[in-house]
């Protein structure tokens, strides 16, 4: 399969190794995967932040580069909500037919990695080794907007040599938010305190998620604490084999 | 000189100017059309709807006395007894030949407000009661089945439905009447989530279910 | 015309509020119990409801449905109800009602009166209005009394003290009722409280209530409690006035079979609530002989006008939004400023205003979507929420604030790859001066909130498109190698 890859903004910045572990997983897997250069973000901060006639224009960019597309892979569920639940409504707002019909035509194509690995590609087991004690926590957007479920997981517990632990209240908000981190950043703050606590009692090595956003957030309390506790995207993980070890 | 608008006027005008493209003319069927694929009729026996209807009133600690036709004067007299009760309050439709000897008993018409707030208990029948969720439903009685601290229901088999949906049909002849819906003793949660019965209204609440 | 929502308007922003809630130690373990307990609750009885997902959206439909014919069953109520013996007035504003509400309880002549719950009174301040003119409002639902003699504030829909614990309520008790002793159960509080009461329901002749359903076709009246202050101040008085805001109609009688199973299971996490009282106008020889409903707009009508948002308009009041919110979790209820607090609160509040005021509830928010799928009538709140920071940003954001230009510059860089790769240059240069030790430990302005309590890494020296372009570079090389 072509897979057309949307990195998103952040990832490009901050976590380029989310990337290479995708293009690498994937490969792996067989597939052939594509960058887009023109690709920058999908508007999703500016959007939800208050900033929609700012987004607008880069809905358009977005339909008009992957417009082709065989199929979009994005390692980041926000994204993908963003995508999935407001595209549609901001091009029904914009009046253009073409836009309407261009989105509605992409929207099926566009898929979270996990989504990807297991709805499209049919697979569960991608033959990854990565020997840590692992927690696993729900992104919002991956839960209740993309219904992930139980995806992650089960990708996850086909990883050899994995020790994964079960989070408590896994589907309880991180705190993250967007613009939400500092613009309420004592709530925030009191938001992942309560996480940090549940992810120490599962005395994992790391902590993953499919979104760096939440992850980004979680790390830097895990780190500010001196936890000596990590944060690694799935992606990372299911890259990992024994002559690859993705830390 | 410009006419007030009324207030009535006012928010009406705004309702219908932001609906202005709304067909007001299939109201009744869009009313008709809405979907309603939420459980309606009965899903269980009425041996199970019953048993259930019994567990929930236990769940909320109210008492249960099994009878018959034949049997509930007798039955009555032993829940009153188990109150040490001597005399009580009936409603007005309540049958006298269910009323046992050896108590004193008044209507509810000849008691005022005051009597009733010192009287031992009171005894009413209801119009339909609700297994799923131990609901029973009276019609009027409003004072009497509120102010004493004792409350008895007699409750025939036949009445007991076991949904929302179907105990609302049963009631629907009785939609413009003073309804109360009693699911259990009155409580509270609000003083650090600790739940307590009978804050107000009565503190027992007893049933006597008449089998056919 | 003056909309009032209790006293939101003078409240200080939510990030202010939150900030002084966050040390209150007391408060935070009350809320966190209290919402665990109503959620845990409210899980189990919705669980075993097999047709949840059916009640949701039938309950959602038949309130878009009332919605869009709302005049003709307001009017339809109207007219029923008045056939009943009772009588309807209209409000369009807050003082209107308690204009009409006082003029009402002077005309019988009442010095005093008992009132039901009703977040309704709150939101036009109706006990304010009463003590005005010389008349004392008694609350008689148990939280209700304690926030009122404790001269304090609701902070939650359902259970509004919850941010009291039992001896401080006890203290509150004994002051306002005179008791030399009192026991601090819970039991015994509401002893004290049953036997404070009894009098006062006995004796007071003039009762004030809210109403949870509005009933169309009969020109009835819901209300839905549990503690039978309602049943007291429903039957007792020779006078009943029942304050409600427009959006509490529904076409029939019949559809409470779809409310009454979704209000307690939201609410309080029961099958039912211990008691419901229905009543049509006046009944001959029981109850109040004289009834008045007062219909309120207060802003609602402009909420109807909004599309996007006039879905706000379902709530019927079940707090479970506030009970799963992991912000309300952490700040209770008075940090919203208003008697409407939580994920409803924020969106309720500041479009009652016309978003005139409380322009920071919008964003109390990190979108998780938890209130959206605990919400008996399927109002998508995050989406309204971020409807009404557009709202915000386009209508009352005044000159360009840090924020704005920061947003309109990124937006300008998003659209264009190169602008884009060139920002993330300049970022990757321009980091050095706030990076000690590898790390990121302080950041200028807002983004000083992230480094205020969080680590950060500092940008890789290579972004993804980079290493991408090397990679594509060096199997190009490779190719030609080969070739």
């Amino acid at each position: 399969m072509r897979i057309s890859l949307f990195i998103t903004c952040y990832n490009d910045t901050l976590f380029p190794e989310t990337g290479k572990s995708v293009v690498q997983l994937l490969e792996r897997l067989g597939h052939q995967v594509e960058f887009p250069f023109e690709q920058t973000c999908c508007g999703q901060m500016h959007y939800n932040t208050g900033y929609q006639i700012e987004a607008q224009p880069l809905l358009r960019r977005f339909v008009e580069i992957f417009k082709d597309a065989e199929v979009v892979c994005i390692p980041s569920s926000s994204c993908v909500a963003m995508i999935r639940d407001h595209y549609p409504k901001m091009a029904e707002a914009s009046g253009d037919t073409e836009l309407i019909r261009a989105v509605e035509d992409l929207l099926p194509r566009v898929y979270e990695l996990a989504e990807l690995l297991v709805k499209k590609l049919g697979v569960e087991d991608v033959g990854a080794y990565y020997p840590h004690r692992v927690t696993y926590h729900a992104s919002c957007h991956s839960l209740r907007s993309l219904h992930l479920n139980d995806l992650p997981l089960r990708l996850l517990r086909n990883v050899r040599g994995i020790d994964l632990v079960e989070l408590q209240n896994i589907d309880q908000c991180c705190g993250f938010g967007g613009t939400f981190a500092v613009k309420n950043g004592d709530v925030s703050a009191a938001m992942l305190t309560d996480k940090l606590r549940c992810v120490e009692n599962t005395r994992a090595e790391v902590c993953t998620a499919v979104d760096n956003s939440c992850l980004m957030h979680i790390f830097g309390g895990l780190h500010r604490q001196r936890t000596g506790i990590k944060t690694v995207h799935l992606a990372q993980i299911l890259a990992s084999t024994e002559d690859e070890a993705h830390r | 000189m410009p006419e007030t608008t009324t207030a009535r006027e006012t928010i009406l005008g705004r309702i219908r100017a932001t609906n202005n493209t709304v067909n007001t003319t299939t109201r009744a069927a869009d009313y008709q059309a809405i979907e309603r694929a939420y459980q309606q009729s009965a899903s269980m026996a009425r041996a199970a709807i019953l048993k259930t209807f019994v567990e929930r009133l236990h769940e909320y600690d109210a008492h249960v006395f099994e009878t018959n036709a034949d049997e509930v004067a007798a039955t009555i007299a032993e829940v009153l007894r188990s109150r040490n009760q001597k005399s009580t309050i009936v409603a007005e439709s309540f049958p006298q030949e269910f009323l046992p000897a050896g108590f004193s008993w008044r209507h509810e018409s000849s008691t005022t407000t005051e009597q009733l707030n010192t009287i031992e208990g009171a005894i009413s029948e209801c119009e339909v009661a609700i297994a799923h969720t131990g609901t029973i439903v009276l019609k009027g009685a409003r004072k009497l089945t509120l102010l004493p601290d004792h409350y008895l229901c007699v409750v025939y088999e036949r009445q007991v439905v076991e949904t929302v949906p179907e105990g609302m049909a049963a009631l629907q002849k009785y939609a413009a009447e003073p309804l109360t819906f009693i699911s259990g003793p009155s409580a509270t949660a609000d003083i650090e989530m600790t739940r307590i019965r009978g804050v107000h209204g009565p503190r027992f609440l007893d049933v006597a279910l008449v089998r056919n | 015309m003056t909309i009032r929502v209790g006293e939101a308007a003078e409240a200080p922003s939510f990030q202010k509020a939150a900030f002084v809630l966050l040390d209150d130690t007391q408060l935070r373990k009350n809320v966190r119990h209290a919402t665990d307990v109503i959620t845990n609750k409210r899980a189990i009885v919705v669980g075993e409801q097999h047709d949840w997902q059916q009640l949701r959206s039938a309950a959602s439909a038949i309130k878009e449905h009332t919605l869009q014919h709302l005049d003709h069953y307001l009017l339809q109520f109207e007219a029923a109800c008045i056939a009943a013996g009772g009588h309807v007035h209209w409000a369009a504003d807050a003082d209107e009602a308690n204009r009409i509400i006082v003029d009402l309880v002077k005309q019988h002549g009442g010095k005093e009166v008992i009132k039901v719950k009703t977040m309704t009174s709150d939101e036009i301040g109706l006990n304010k209005a009463f003590e005005a003119h010389g008349v004392h409002p008694h609350e008689t639902d148990l939280a209700d009394m304690i926030i009122q003699l404790g001269h304090d504030k609701p902070s939650h829909i359902v259970v509004p003290a919850l941010h009291k614990n039992r001896q401080q309520v006890r203290e509150i008790f004994m002051q306002a009722m005179g008791l030399a002793e009192l026991g601090d159960k819970p039991e015994d509080l509401t002893n004290a409280a049953r036997h404070y009461l009894r009098e006062k329901f006995l004796k007071i002749k003039i009762g004030v209530s809210g109403a949870n359903y509005l009933l169309a076709d009969t020109g009835g009246v819901c209300v839905v409690e549990s503690e039978g202050n309602g049943r007291m101040c429903l039957t007792l008085p020779d006078v009943l006035i029942t304050v409600a805001g427009i959006e509490k109609v529904i076409p029939s009688f019949r559809d409470l079979e779809v409310f009454l199973q979704l209000l307690p299971r939201s609410a309080t996490g029961e099958r039912m609530n211990p008691y419901n009282s229905l009543w049509t106008g006046v009944h001959k020889n029981d109850g109040p002989q004289h009834f008045h409903v007062v219909l309120l707009d207060n802003g609602r009508t402009r909420i109807l006008a909004d599309p996007e948002s006039r879905q706000t308009l379902h709530c019927i009041r079940c707090g479970a939004c506030l009970n799963t919110c992991p912000v309300y979790r952490q700040t209770g209820g008075h940090a919203y400023g208003s008697i409407y607090a939580g994920p409803i609160g924020a969106i309720l509040t500041p479009q009652l205003f016309d978003m005139q005021h409380s322009q920071s509830l919008p964003y109390a928010s990190s979108l998780c979507g938890a209130c959206y799928e605990v919400c008996p009538v399927k109002i998508n709140i995050p989406e309204v929420l971020i409807h009404l920071r557009g709202r915000v940003v386009r209508e009352q954001q005044t000159g360009a604030t840090l924020e704005a230009i920061g947003m309109k510059a990124m937006a300008g860089i998003f659209l264009s790859s190169r602008r884009f790769e060139a920002a993330q240059r300049l970022g990757q240069i321009g980091q050095w001066p706030f990076v000690s030790q590898g790390w990121v430990k302080h950041l200028p302005g807002m983004l000083g909130n992230w480094t205020a309590v969080r680590d950060l890494r500092p940008l890789p020296k290579q972004s993804f498109r980079n290493w991408w372009r090397e990679r594509e570079k060096s199997s190009a090389k490779k190719e030609s190698v080969h070739a």
